[in-house]
């Protein structure tokens, strides 16, 4: 069984609909008519959305020091965009509002420098596995993000991108997996890691 | 003296995208297709998943339903689409107030676009991207060159109600403005083009995509593989949508992303 995180501002209908093509079992959590947390089952922490409005919206639910007592447990947890950036310390979307900090590191914006960027970066993009995760399965995906995740230390890296800079596109530490590209719109390979996190942890 | 560093581009791997664009109308798919292993060519759903195997990037969806009763088989389909696709989706046509994208939106698009409703209440947009977020908002701005007028000049007419009336407003400006409302995309249809499957429109594609630092999708006189080479080099689209060269068959995405890879253009390879 997954649970399903509902802050309230993303929209997690897309990968309510990916778990149910996929045929995993979840529950939805933490929203207005849903039970807290458990802890007892994995965590998927889904959805776009701003990090202040997310950390403001787990800190209104009460569950702030709840989703990071259970990550630090040892419970699995997936989190996808947003439930990526809400693992780090802080973000330059919001820099006086402090993240989960499950993950050293800080989240950055995008930057062209002297070029002309486009922001948010929208599109399939190649994912390339770290050094410290040489055999994770590499594919196309599909990001929307304006922002990405630097992690104070390379181990912490599963997945890099290239877009107009070499950046950090999932991590992960323990029973943590984080992606910020979105799996549930990513065609079959995409589907593909959320299946196996499902079996592995689900 | 030339610095080598200072000159190299910098990576990109985010690849250009192929977005076929389906106009549908009380639930079905409007224009003829000539596929023979679909089930139903008049079924959205069926078409989707077929240019979804076949390598598209996202889809579009033109809802040209005449009737606002009608308009709930539209939600119908998206939440059909929505439950079988793999990959993004974008819903434009008739979008009027934020209500209107709401109900799309909780049905299940990814995206919404939209077009002369902007153009009268730019507010339109600023509510959709605070609502949703930029990314979500969709600006599509159908223009032409002025009578007597020449792409030098770098002048566009914003056209709404379908090409019908002409917007008191140039698209450069419109594209501008709109951008700072919250538009998070720009899918841009050339009316000097559209329809005369004799390419994309460079000159205009070029000048908004380089004013605006969101991604533009050329829409507009697909012809064949060449024209998509051109339109993502040299008018900087960072997308381009098409509808009758992929419904007729004239070309197919994989086809077509093999063409534009031999080229040097990055695109998702086609499963």
């Amino acid at each position: 069984m997954i649970e399903m995180i509902d802050y309230g501002g993303g929209n997690v209908g897309s990968m309510e609909r990916c778990l149910q093509r996929l045929g995993l079992e979840f529950t939805r959590v933490g929203g207005d008519d849903d039970p807290k947390p458990s802890g007892e089952h994995a965590l998927l922490f889904p959805g776009v959305g701003a990090f202040g409005a997310a950390m403001h919206q787990l800190k209104e639910r009460k569950l702030t020091e709840r989703l990071r007592g259970m990550i630090r447990e040892g419970v699995p947890y997936l989190g996808v965009c947003i439930g990526l950036q809400v693992l780090f310390e802080w973000s330059e979307e919001a820099p006086q509002v402090p993240g989960l900090g499950v993950l050293p590191g800080v989240i950055k914006q995008f930057r062209g420098g002297r070029n002309h960027i486009k922001i948010p970066q929208i599109g399939w993009n190649q994912i390339h596995a770290s050094k410290a995760n040489p055999k994770a399965p590499t594919g196309h995906v599909y990001f929307v993000n304006s922002y990405h995740p630097v992690p104070e230390f390379d181990e912490l890296v599963l997945y890099t991108a290239d877009y107009h800079t070499n950046f950090c596109a999932a991590a992960q530490h323990d029973k943590v997996t984080a992606y910020q590209f979105h799996p549930e719109k990513s065609g079959e390979f995409g589907h593909q890691l959320i299946s196996d996190w499902g079996q592995t942890h689900g | 003296m030339v610095n080598n560093t200072l000159n190299t581009e910098p990576i990109n791997g985010l690849c250009k995208r192929i977005i076929p664009c389906l106009d549908v109308a009380d639930g079905r798919t409007v224009k003829g297709v000539n596929f023979q292993n679909l089930r139903d060519v008049g079924d959205p759903v069926d078409l989707a998943l077929h240019y979804q195997n076949e390598g598209a990037d996202e889809l579009v969806f033109l809802d040209i339903t005449a009737s606002i009763e009608n308009r709930n088989t539209t939600l119908e389909l998206v939440k059909r689409v929505a439950a079988e696709l793999m990959i993004p989706f974008t819903v434009g046509g008739g979008i009027r107030t934020l209500e209107d994208a709401h109900r799309l939106m909780q049905a299940g698009a990814d995206k919404v676009s939209v077009n002369s409703a902007a153009v009268n209440n730019p507010q339109l947009i600023n509510d959709i991207a605070t609502a949703y977020g930029n990314q979500c908002c969709v600006l599509a701005i159908d223009c032409r060159l002025p009578e007597g007028s020449s792409a030098e000049d770098n002048i566009w007419q914003v056209l709404t109600k379908g090409g019908r009336e002409v917007a008191n407003v140039d698209a450069l400006t419109w594209a501008q403005q709109a951008t700072q409302l919250g538009a998070g995309e720009i899918l841009l249809t050339s009316w000097d083009k559209d329809g005369t499957r004799s390419g994309f429109d460079i000159p205009l594609t070029k000048a908004i995509s380089t004013a605006v630092n969101v991604p533009v999708i050329a829409s507009g006189g697909a012809n064949g593989s060449q024209c998509f080479m051109d339109i993502f080099t040299d008018g900087y689209a960072d997308a381009a949508l098409a509808a009758s060269i992929f419904h007729d068959g004239d070309v197919t995405i994989g086809t077509l992303k093999a063409a534009l890879a031999n080229n040097s253009i990055n695109v998702r390879p086609s499963v």
